[in-house]
């Protein structure tokens, strides 16, 4: 099993619909967020091209983040999903500095927070949050082992790309371009 | 023209709108770390030789200050954590891949190491010093016996702990100014270069005072030969570490870099020293300090430049 997503920056309208449904889903600390929406103009006006990205933790199979983490607390977990176990995280912000798409952040409580593909959903056979309310149908999810996957159906389909593929992290976060 | 916007306005408290996770409490203990492990290594190194006699105060009154300067370390550690009560995880996990853990595991051996090292010579400040117990004094004897092997311990815990404090950094490629293994032997070189500076405070003996005089020339040397192929590293390399060494190259660092670290902490020193050394007579204490406000500078510009370089997507 391992679980990926795809973004289609074609579709992606840049409303934050996402951003929304995770802190609510998720109970993230007002102020702070689990994913976000990144809008990208390239060019010399008039020719300008806007790519609009909603972005979050790429759950790399090389991950950084698991590698520096002293306590073991940053794991992968069935699937290949990146989670914290807060009762082993003390907190020393390693994993918060080896991210270069600064995924994590230091909850107020205390432990270092990231997204979990929202696992307490997809274990039960839902989509992630952000997934299930793009009002444009922008984000796929699932697993690419299974050929039938919305995600491998897509990117067998669709021209794609990852973010920052030569910082070497293998990221599982597609976006469709 | 590049433009990035963030719609849904993230703002992340220590991660927006640049990393700052880390502040004067690590770059502290990055000094004090380095400066212990300098004066544990020297005095391992000294005693190793056989020239306890000719350097005294290296092997037998410097060493002193170590233990002082790990636990002030370990306090500004542990006042960084977040989540502090759970700070004996670090204790119940070995991870060969994180530096970190090589650097928790290390202390747990240097510091009661240097601990043990001053109790041996703690007649050296204390003659009347007494033990009291009657095991205090059968491990004093214990320990004495074996002071050699301690010696060597204490030489390679202190070469790793030197070392690691610039891994601990070096090992982070989302952060370009770190990303480079020059940090490792850099930081090394400082944190033995303040361990000389310590002994030229604190020691009376010319002869001493000279060879260490020499020791502190030798490293500003090398770690003059370090900084510049550092940044012809970074200059050769790819956009994101260009754009990491333009920090210093005429970015926000320009200033505090070239004059705390490279002049104040390095090229006057080195000027001093080699006067003091050709017979001038220079306050004693100015290059020492010198040297060692440089090193602190260095740790403290490295890790708050190194989170303002970032990759850019």
């Amino acid at each position: 099993m391992r679980y990926a997503m795809a973004v289609d920056t074609r579709k992606c309208v840049g409303c934050s619909d996402c951003v929304v449904a995770c802190q609510t889903e998720n109970n993230v600390p007002s102020g702070y967020c689990r994913d976000w929406v990144v809008e990208i103009m390239d060019g010399t006006y008039p020719q300008l091209e806007t790519e609009i990205r909603s972005e979050r933790c790429n759950h790399c199979v090389n991950s950084p983040c698991v590698r520096c983490c002293p306590t073991g607390a940053s794991h992968f977990e069935d699937g290949g999903i990146v989670l914290v176990k807060k009762t082993e995280c003390i907190g020393c912000g390693a994993c918060i500095a080896s991210c270069p798409y600064d995924a994590r952040y230091p909850h107020p409580d205390g432990y270092v927070d990231k997204c979990t593909f929202c696992i307490h959903r997809i274990r039960n056979g839902m989509k992630p949050a952000c997934v299930e309310v793009c009002p444009t149908k922008c984000m796929y999810f699932g697993d690419l082992d299974d050929s039938n996957s919305d995600v491998s159906l897509v990117l067998k389909k669709r021209k794609y790309k990852t973010l920052i593929p030569e910082a070497g992290t293998d990221p599982r976060l597609y976006f469709l371009i | 023209m590049k433009e990035e916007l963030f719609v849904s306005g993230r703002m992340n408290n220590m991660i927006d709108p640049s990393l700052h996770i880390w502040h004067w409490q690590i770059s502290l203990y990055l000094f004090l770390g380095g400066m212990a492990a300098g004066i544990l290594c020297i005095a391992a190194l000294y005693y190793i030789r056989g020239k306890e006699k000719d350097y005294f105060t290296a092997v037998r009154i410097t060493p002193f200050l170590a233990p002082v300067l790990l636990v002030i370390g370990l306090v500004c550690l542990f006042i960084d954590l977040r989540h502090k009560l759970y700070f004996w995880q670090l204790y119940t996990n070995i991870k060969l891949q994180s530096p970190m853990s090589w650097g928790a595991w290390t202390l747990m051996v240097v510091t009661p190491v240097s601990f043990i090292w001053c109790a041996l010579h703690i007649k050296d400040i204390f003659p009347e010093w007494n033990w009291k117990y009657k095991w205090l004094f059968a491990l004093e004897t214990f320990f004495n016996k074996y002071k050699k092997a301690l010696a060597w311990v204490m030489l390679i815990y202190g070469l790793i702990l030197g070392i690691y404090t610039g891994i601990l950094l070096s090992a982070f490629n989302a952060r370009p100014l770190w990303n480079t293994s020059i940090l490792g032997p850099l930081f090394l070189a400082s944190g033995l270069s303040a361990g000389a500076a310590v002994t030229l405070i604190i020691s009376k003996n010319s002869t001493e005072r000279k060879q260490f005089a020499r020791i502190d020339l030798v490293l500003i040397g090398i770690e003059m030969f370090l900084i510049i192929h550092m940044f012809m590293g970074f200059l050769a390399s790819t956009e994101v570490q260009i754009e990491a060494a333009k920090l210093f190259l005429g970015g926000e660092y320009t200033m505090t870099f070239w004059i705390f670290v490279v002049i104040l902490g390095l090229l006057v020193p080195a000027l001093l020293e080699i006067l003091e050394l050709g017979k001038y007579h220079i306050p004693a204490l100015v290059s020492p300090l010198l040297v060692i406000s440089g090193s602190l500078a260095l740790r403290f510009i490295i890790v708050y430049a190194g989170q303002v370089s970032r990759w850019l997507y």
